[in-house]
């Protein structure tokens, strides 16, 4: 495993009297993509602001390889932003915003027309150098505000909802662009988004937050297939949530049954969370099922049809291929592997 | 009903016809005849009050008039660029009442703020009385040219300072952040992002500056105790004293190019520095 | 901080320029003795005279009755001239608008004398009429000013939607754009009604047969030199100003409107 680079502990902060982020620890390695996951308000930019030095912690520590930088000034952090909505100088061309930090540092001018190119040439805005940054589209604004960071070489590169003013397609696109420039150049990407599929489609690691607290840290996959409670399972993907009994190890009981499952390490009849994702549920025939159900819903959603069953007033959400009438009866069955178990929180 | 609205228009164009052009186009053209205006027959063709301005008596006042509004821009400037920027960084709270009370004193009549300084400044008013009570010498400025610009500078610096908030206040906090997130710091930042930004404000205050100073006539009349006569003191006088409407029809003319060539240079100006700002450094 | 400490210092000297004018004339028009070099006790003598003062009362009237009429028929023509303008096509508005800015962007003095000319010439008396049509001209241009940006911002549809629902082009106007753009209006009437009590040199050179208003009066008074019952009168002037801006301050709550 590569070096920590950054480093939070007992990182809170306030506004007004209330906990924004509350005591959080956590660490980021070299060249990972870590994505910190969560709705709005619940403090992942306010972390992003503290690592990047736009805010200071109330109490707490930031190390940047094994340095404390809380008092460190933005500008002397071997950092660099992303923001929002680009930030970039209206009165400045294309190569301009790109060589202000260069600038800054003094960059003979051979070295910086070449470190530019290089830039530009990643970001596929070649020829851009004079253009004026308003006549720029979104994606390309987008893309200078990239190069006019990535250009100070930083160790770490901070990207705050990067891709929220963009149409869908181009956030797409951008999505791939940006994890194979983060596998490319080989530094840490620290990425805030609020969109669970944009983390799980770019991330090494996710770190999901909930009212200033981290929640869980896992790799996409762990987190969607294991969440640890009742609001990751909720937030990332569709979820069934029930409430359910965990009897003993490996056995589960939930909507009036008992069910075979693959969770250990409660204690016995211990109330729990009981998550099945729509796409694990098969439709049956009534009898083949566990769960029987009358259809409320159907909708069309392209590659699926997205199902509504109640059962025992719980509306099951189902993801299926085949389409079944509304009110018709259907069974519902899923094996013990589609059964995730959590901790009531 | 598109079409029907317009004609609502009517009525304020045949006013502005009457009331905004006609009397413009008027004193265009008494500016080039000469003649009773009464007597419209005895009116002839002539450019003698045009010609009468290239006495070196009325350069000279033209010159003063151009000299001392352009110094009172540039303090204002130099004053008022500091105040815009430390109100536009203060706290949304302290910021309105801090430009409430920056902006009270222009609410109140011109000419008794302009009459508060002869109060202060007069050879005996309250500044050389406070000198006196603490043995120092008295100091003569008014009237003259110091106590004229003192004059402007108080009474137009607000007309400076609210344009250039304006912009400052309207700078994103993100784009200030991004700078500093880019190596610069406190300074660079202003130098290289807060102060270009702000151009735009910067000039219209130098325009809402400039052109009350080099048209006035009141604070040169009343701080200048008559001797500093500006282009605007000429103005009045033509109309008021000597009665001849010709001559000082022409030096509206004047003035209102003297205005208009500012203006042209100004936004030449804005326009060259947007261009060759990315160079400047 | 140093920093910090500056910056107050600095502001504290900016304000203490912009106030001690004004406090030395409060301070003066308490002053019994009319030389301005000696206290000679506390008196309200100046405000007595100053209500007196037959001038000073005349100007007040005048003023305020102008201020009043001017405001009021400049508000009304300039908000359906707005509501004209908007309605009209690209070029004419664009005309018609550069007109209009002509009095905002040309000196005082050019449209004093410019205006006093026309009177002269079709031989009318300068006096009251005069002087009310000067301010409404010089008025109706701010008032269209800050109309058409609320018009630009309603929905272009609203007035469609109300005539669809069957009201008549004169109800749309009363009852949809009118109570649409009011906030504009009101900012109009207002601004048109300081811009005329704080007129000078318009009103200077297009009033006459002793029509006056405050500003005339406090400048033949100051040429003369000074005059203490004109302390009182802008002690009165700032109470009145603070107060009113204090209570409309606390009404906006915000505050931002009251910046012109």
């Amino acid at each position: 495993m590569s070096q920590k680079i950054i480093e939070l502990k007992n990182l809170t902060k306030s506004y007004d009297g209330t906990k924004v982020v509350n005591n959080i620890n956590l660490f980021i390695r070299e060249n990972e993509f870590v994505t910190l996951l969560g709705p709005s308000g619940c403090g992942k930019t306010t972390t992003l602001r503290m690592i990047g030095g736009f805010e200071n912690p109330d109490t707490g520590d930031i190390f940047f390889e094994g340095n404390r930088i809380n008092d460190l000034p933005p500008y002397k952090r071997n950092i660099n932003t992303i923001f929002q909505r680009y930030a970039l100088f209206t009165h400045m061309n294309v190569y301009e915003n790109i060589a202000f930090g260069l600038r800054i540092k003094k960059t003979p001018r051979d070295e910086m027309d070449r470190k530019i190119k290089k830039m530009l040439k990643l970001v596929e805005l070649e020829g851009f150098e004079k253009r004026h940054v308003d006549s720029l589209s979104g994606g390309q604004q987008q893309r200078v505000a990239i190069a006019r960071a990535l250009v100070n070489e930083p160790k770490v590169l901070l990207l705050d909802e990067p891709l929220a003013a963009l149409d869908l397609k181009l956030r797409k696109e951008m999505q791939i662009e940006l994890s194979d420039m983060q596998k490319n150049i080989g530094i840490t990407f620290i990425y805030v988004t609020h969109d669970q599929e944009e983390a799980l489609t770019m991330s090494d690691t996710v770190v999901v937050m909930n009212n200033g607290l981290i929640q869980q840290v896992g790799s996409p996959v762990d987190i969607y297939n294991e969440p640890e409670n009742r609001f990751v399972a909720d937030f990332i993907g569709e979820s069934n949530i029930l409430e359910g009994i965990m009897i003993e190890d490996f056995l589960v009981e939930f909507a009036g049954k008992k069910f075979n499952c693959v969770d250990k390490g409660f204690q016995h009849n211990e109330p729990v969370d009981v998550v099945i994702r729509p796409e694990d549920i098969d439709v049956t025939e009534p009898e083949d099922g566990h769960i029987r159900g009358i259809v409320i819903s159907v909708v069309f959603k392209g590659v699926h049809y997205e199902m509504l069953v109640e059962s025992n007033d719980f509306e099951y959400m189902i993801n299926s291929t085949d389409m079944q009438e509304i009110g018709s009866e259907v069974g519902l069955s899923f094996g013990p592997e589609d059964i995730h178990v959590m901790k009531r929180g | 009903m598109k079409n029907r609205a317009k004609l609502l228009a009517y009525p304020y164009i045949l006013w502005m016809a009457i009331f905004i052009v006609i009397p413009l186009l008027l004193v265009f053209f008494y500016s080039v005849t000469s003649g009773n205006i009464h007597e419209p027959k005895s009116l002839s063709f002539t450019l003698e009050h045009y010609s009468k301005f290239f006495d070196m008596l009325y350069l000279n006042v033209i010159w003063k008039s151009f000299r001392l509004a352009v110094i009172s821009t540039v303090l204002c400037l130099l004053m008022g660029y500091p105040v815009a920027f430390v109100i536009s960084q203060s706290k949304q709270h302290h910021r309105n009442l801090l430009l409430l009370f920056f902006l009270l004193p222009i609410w109140m009549n011109f000419l008794l703020r302009t009459y508060a300084w002869m109060a202060i400044l007069s050879p005996n008013g309250f500044l050389n009385k406070a000198l006196e009570l603490l043995g120092l010498p008295p100091i003569e400025i008014m009237p003259g040219q110091t106590a004229v610009v003192l004059g402007m500078v108080y009474n137009f610096l607000p007309f400076m300072v609210l344009p250039i908030y304006t912009v400052l206040s309207k700078i994103d906090k993100n784009v200030l952040e991004a700078a500093m997130d880019l190596g610069a710091n406190r300074v660079i930042t202003f130098i290289k992002v807060i102060l270009p930004l702000s151009v735009p404000g910067i000039i219209t205050g130098i325009t809402m500056v400039f052109m009350p100073a080099v048209s006035t006539f009141v604070i040169s009349r009343l701080l200048g105790g008559g001797k500093e006569l500006l282009i605007g003191n000429l103005i009045e006088q033509q109309f008021t004293i000597y009665r001849d409407w010709h001559f000082g029809s022409a030096l509206s003319i004047i003035l209102m190019i003297m205005i208009l060539v500012s203006m042209a240079v100004m936004s030449k100006v804005d326009k060259n520095s947007e261009e060759g700002r990315a160079s400047m450094w | 901080m140093v920093g910090k400490l500056i910056k107050r210092a600095y502001i504290g000297f900016i304000f203490l320029f912009l106030y001690a004018p004004i406090l030395v004339l409060i301070v003066y028009s308490f002053n019994e003795s009319k030389s301005r070099g000696q206290w000679g006790g506390f008196t309200l003598k100046w405000y007595g005279e100053l209500f007196r003062d037959p001038d000073i009362i005349k100007a007040l009237y005048y003023t305020f009755i102008v201020a009043l009429l001017s405001s009021l028929i400049s508000t009304v023509i300039g908000t359906f001239a707005a509501i004209g303008i908007h309605n009209m096509g690209l070029f004419g508005k664009k005309a018609v608008l550069n007109i209009n800015y002509l009095p905002v962007l040309n000196p005082d003095i050019v449209t004093g004398v410019a205006l006093m000319t026309l009177f002269i010439s079709v031989n009318m008396r300068l006096g009251f009429l005069t002087m009310l049509i000067s301010h409404v001209m010089f008025n109706i241009p701010y008032v269209i000013l800050s109309v058409l940006p609320k018009l630009r911002q309603m929905n272009r549809h609203m007035a469609e939607a109300a005539l669809d629902l069957g009201a008549t082009p004169f109800y749309a106007m009363r009852k949809v754009i009118i109570p649409e753009i009011m906030p504009g209006v009101v900012t109009g009437a207002l601004m048109a009604f300081t811009l005329s009590v704080d007129d000078f040199v318009i009103s200077f050179f297009n009033t006459g047969s002793g029509v006056t208003n405050l500003s005339i009066v406090i400048y033949s008074m100051a040429r003369r030199g000074i005059k203490p019952s004109i302390n009182a009168l802008s002690t009165i002037m700032l109470l009145t100003v603070a107060v009113l801006l204090l209570v409309i301050n606390k009404r906006t709550a915000k505050g931002d409107e009251l910046i012109p």
